[in-house]
């Protein structure tokens, strides 16, 4: 008897605003129109996909202090887009990123609650944390949240949700016209948030949305072990995902969980060839169109501090010094770079070495590797990847809109199926069901249970 | 496009199972789909084949707190809409969204979403709210007395509006020469300083098919109706009467025109329950029906129309040709009954004696309710 092979899980990232997305082919569709989210979600559905995933910004970026005009800018907003999803989708996970610092409990757990509801069980949150000043200034309390609070405010609004999802039974919405089942009064009182009442909102078939974690840090790895289902990484190369997996699921026993009742799937792009030669040249094709040269300018720019549009992007790397004062000439995008001096020495080494112009240079030091080469290459490596536990599944995130992965779910998806790593059909209705996670008990909340009300 | 003056406007409310407070106990209701989304797609369909200019949801953070009823539980309207959105065509998708606990910006990016996913058919009936269960609710905030809320509600629809405005229709270049995706000039940021809210914008969602979506406010009370004034493109108004409603319209034009807007640029709407019967008789023994099952709940206020389709047809057309309303806001008592009537039996009358289109005047909401398309704020400043 053969042992069952570990399942990949596989989820479609609608590609957005970043540097990755490239949009001056001429089949680059609308980043805007329904038409563009249907089809990839409709193509992710029909390879049997867990899930559809969209990340979500709160405020345009900025760079040297004007719109930054290069990239894609601008998309719908995240909930609505999941709720028209689900009318022309029916088993397809949906999952929302929101920004846990900029919502409130009361409104964020009723909207997740309905989009479980409306989509018939298919509802999870992207719990991401970022507290920025420059985002909250689009809201009334402005950039109120200091950044050591950002999981602190994470965590509570995360109980705070549990407790009002669990304030209706199960069977609460019985159609019985005399009877009723019961819904509880809900109270909370902590540092962030005093909540009370009774949650106007059913409880959607997943007990709780499925709730997946972004944030790279000891903290972020901590609230992914104690909160989080799945875990949204960038730690895709093998090594650097054996490692990111070791350390998240060893966080596990200690909070009594098990290792499978947490997924880690990093973002990862495919591209495909009929070789491995004619992959490796599209790949390279790509990683120009991704890098165009006022695009290389500008990300030297934001590790230099200074204005660089002098310099040429075919030509070598500026011979000007760092502005180490200027961290913030991008806002609305995360800075790895605290001190750049180290960072423009190693570069200006390693241009020298292997004579790279700029923009070559920055398609060196972007890249992220992903999977590359022939459809069966690729089914191999993410077989091995999640075989080996460098991770339990991918993001697939397309440089194109919305055909971006046409491909990989027509050739590379039937071969996993092929090798039974991958469901042929669904095993369920529900987000939970492909993930294979338990669903939560009704009314486990360790809230007040104030008050039994009859429902209709 | 011309309007025949003859021709009325007609909203249907599909909130809860309907109005009345027992309309979910009485046969037929299917009480367990009231969270089904495939009943309310039914719903549309029905009101889209009347070419109704729209369906209207109702919100509120807490249950229910100013009826009085047995049946509890609802979803957020604007997810509703959305969920609607890809399966109906013609129809305008109004939904209810809060501005005394939300985020002005969550609000503005919802709508504009919601009008993309419907290609223009998105409309926001602003609401406001001085309950104390919403206000424990969120727990940030003192209880607002109404003039207070409806300050703030206005406030919001300006930083909305404006949000609505931030980006010029073709601010998406995609110019491969200089790499640029967007006309960074052509996107504004709105750094609103107002009373309550700071709000720098600009929206991350980009200008949507109609620009701004119709925003509608119901003008309940005095504060209610200077808001209205201001800032609504539909109002709603309670009314007791035909010269109640045109005394009402009248003074909300008048109040526009005070306040420099075009008083054809906004639709008055009177409410109406509608308990249809094929007698008066009928109609009257449904309502009482239900008036029973509800002990001491009370039924709904305002002007109701008890009896048959023929009558409903009659009295919508006689207010809309004197001009008393630009048309209706139809609440069916029981939606799984009065929305049948409505669309087989009042519109095939209405559509009959002229008083009703037969089909959609264009593509948008808008375009139904033949409201021009408003220009960004800040394209004609720079123009
Ligand atoms: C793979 C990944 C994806 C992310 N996606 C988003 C996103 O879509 N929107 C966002 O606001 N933040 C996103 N973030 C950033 C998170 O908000 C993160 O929590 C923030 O960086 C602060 O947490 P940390 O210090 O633990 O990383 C992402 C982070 C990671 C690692």
């Amino acid at each position: 008897m053969t042992v069952p092979r570990k399942q990949v899980h596989l989820g479609a990232h609608f590609p957005g605003v970043n540097s990755t997305t490239v949009w001056t082919e001429p089949d680059s569709g609308s980043q805007i129109d329904f038409a563009s989210f249907e089809h990839l979600a409709r193509s992710a559905e029909d390879a049997r996909l867990d899930f559809f995933f969209l990340a979500e910004g709160l405020r345009l970026r900025e760079h040297k202090g004007e719109i930054f005009d290069l990239d894609v800018v601008g998309r719908p907003d995240t909930l609505p887009v999941l709720a028209a999803l689900a009318a022309v989708t029916d088993r397809l996970g949906l999952v929302g990123t929101i920004n846990t610092t900029f919502n409130e409990p009361w409104e964020v757990a009723r909207q997740f609650a309905t989009l479980d509801v409306l989509s018939g069980g298919r509802a999870a949150w992207n719990l991401v944390t970022s507290p920025d000043a420059f985002t909250g200034a689009n809201f009334r309390r402005g950039g109120f949240l200091p950044y050591e609070q950002r999981y602190e405010r994470a965590a509570e609004l995360v109980a705070v949700a549990r407790a009002l999802w669990d304030s209706w039974d199960d069977d609460a919405v019985l159609g019985d016209r005399e009877g009723g089942a019961f819904l509880r009064d809900v109270e909370h009182v902590g540092p962030h948030f005093q909540v009370r009442g009774t949650f106007p909102t059913p409880r959607g078939p997943q007990g709780h949305p499925v709730l997946f974690q972004a944030g790279d840090s000891g903290q972020g790895r901590d609230f992914a072990a104690a909160t989080a289902d799945v875990v949204f990484s960038m730690h895709s190369t093998f090594e650097d995902g054996r490692a990111f997996y070791r350390d998240v699921k060893d966080r596990l026993p200690a909070l009594g969980r098990r290792e499978d009742s947490l997924k880690i799937l990093p973002a990862t792009s495919v591209v495909l060839g009929d070789t491995a030669e004619d992959a490796a040249e599209r790949a390279r094709v790509i990683r120009r169109q991704q890098v165009s040269g006022p695009g290389a300018i500008a990300f030297l720019e934001q590790v230099w501090g200074v204005d660089l549009t002098a310099y040429d992007p075919d030509g070598p790397l500026p011979d000007v010094e760092p502005d180490v004062g200027n961290a913030d000439i991008t806002r609305g995008r995360v800075r790895h770079v605290k001190d750049p001096r180290p960072v423009v020495a190693a570069w200006r080494a390693r241009a020298e070495a292997e004579r790279l112009s700029i923009r070559d240079l920055v398609i060196a030091v972007t890249s992220r590797g992903g999977f590359v080469g022939t459809p069966t290459h690729v089914a191999d490596e993410i077989d091995r990847y999640v075989q080996q536990d460098a991770s339990d599944g991918f993001i697939l995130v397309p440089h194109l809109t919305p055909h971006g992965l046409d491909d990989v779910l027509a050739t590379v998806v039937p071969l996993l199926q092929e090798r039974g790593s991958f469901r042929a059909e669904y095993a369920g209705p529900t987000l939970r069901d492909h993930l294979g996670l338990d669903r939560p008990a009704e009314g486990r909340a360790a809230t007040a249970h104030l008050d039994q009300q009859p429902v209709g | 496009m011309t309007v025949s003056p003859r021709s009325t406007h007609l909203g249907l409310d599909l909130s809860d199972a309907g109005p009345h407070p027992e309309a979910w106990r009485t046969s037929g209701s299917e009480p367990h789909r009231l969270f089904d989304p495939e009943r309310l797609r039914e719903l549309v369909d029905t009101a889209q084949r009347a070419t109704l200019d729209f369906v209207l949801f109702d919100d509120a953070f807490a249950l229910h707190t100013s009826r009085n009823t047995t049946l509890r539980g609802r979803l957020d309207a604007a997810l509703v809409s959305a969920r609607l959105a890809p399966r109906s065509a013609g129809i305008g998708l109004v939904a209810t969204v809060d501005t005394t606990h939300t985020e002005p910006f969550h609000v503005a990016k919802a709508l504009q979403t919601i009008d993309h996913v419907s290609h223009g058919r998105a409309a926001w009936q602003v609401a406001w709210s001085t309950s104390p269960q919403v206000t424990a609710a969120f727990g940030r905030k003192q209880v607002q007395d109404e003039a207070d809320a409806v300050a703030e509600a206005d406030e919001a629809v300006d930083v909305v509006r404006k949000l609505w405005d931030s980006w010029e229709d073709d601010a998406e270049i995609r110019d491969v020469a200089t790499g640029r995706f967007v006309d960074r000039d052509k996107i504004h940021r709105i750094d609103h300083e107002g009373v309550r809210f700071v709000v720098r914008g600009s929206s991350i969602t980009p200008r949507s098919p109609q620009g701004q979506p119709p925003v509608v406010v119901r003008a309940t009370s005095s504060p209610a109706r200077a808001f209205a004034a201001h800032q609504a493109d539909v109002v709603r108004i309670a009314v007791t009467d035909r010269a109640d409603a045109a005394v009402q319209r009248a003074e909300i034009r008048a109040a526009a025109a005070a306040v420099g807007r075009d008083p054809d640029e906004i639709r008055v709407l009177a409410d109406v329950l509608v308990v249809l019967g094929g007698t008066a008789a009928a109609a009257r023994e449904r309502l009482a029906l239900l008036d029973a099952l509800a002990g001491d709940a009370r039924r709904p206020d305002g002007y109701a129309h008890v009896g048959t389709a023929a009558e409903l047809a009659a009295t919508v057309e006689d207010w809309t040709v004197t001009g008393a309303v630009d048309g209706f806001v139809l609440r069916p008592a029981a939606l799984h009954t009065d929305v049948d009537g409505i669309a087989d039996e009042v519109v095939p009358l209405l559509r009959a004696a002229g008083a009703f289109r037969d089909t959609y005047p264009g593509t948008t909401l808008r375009d139904t309710l033949g409201l021009a398309r408003p220009a960004s704020r800040y394209a004609s400043a720079i123009a």
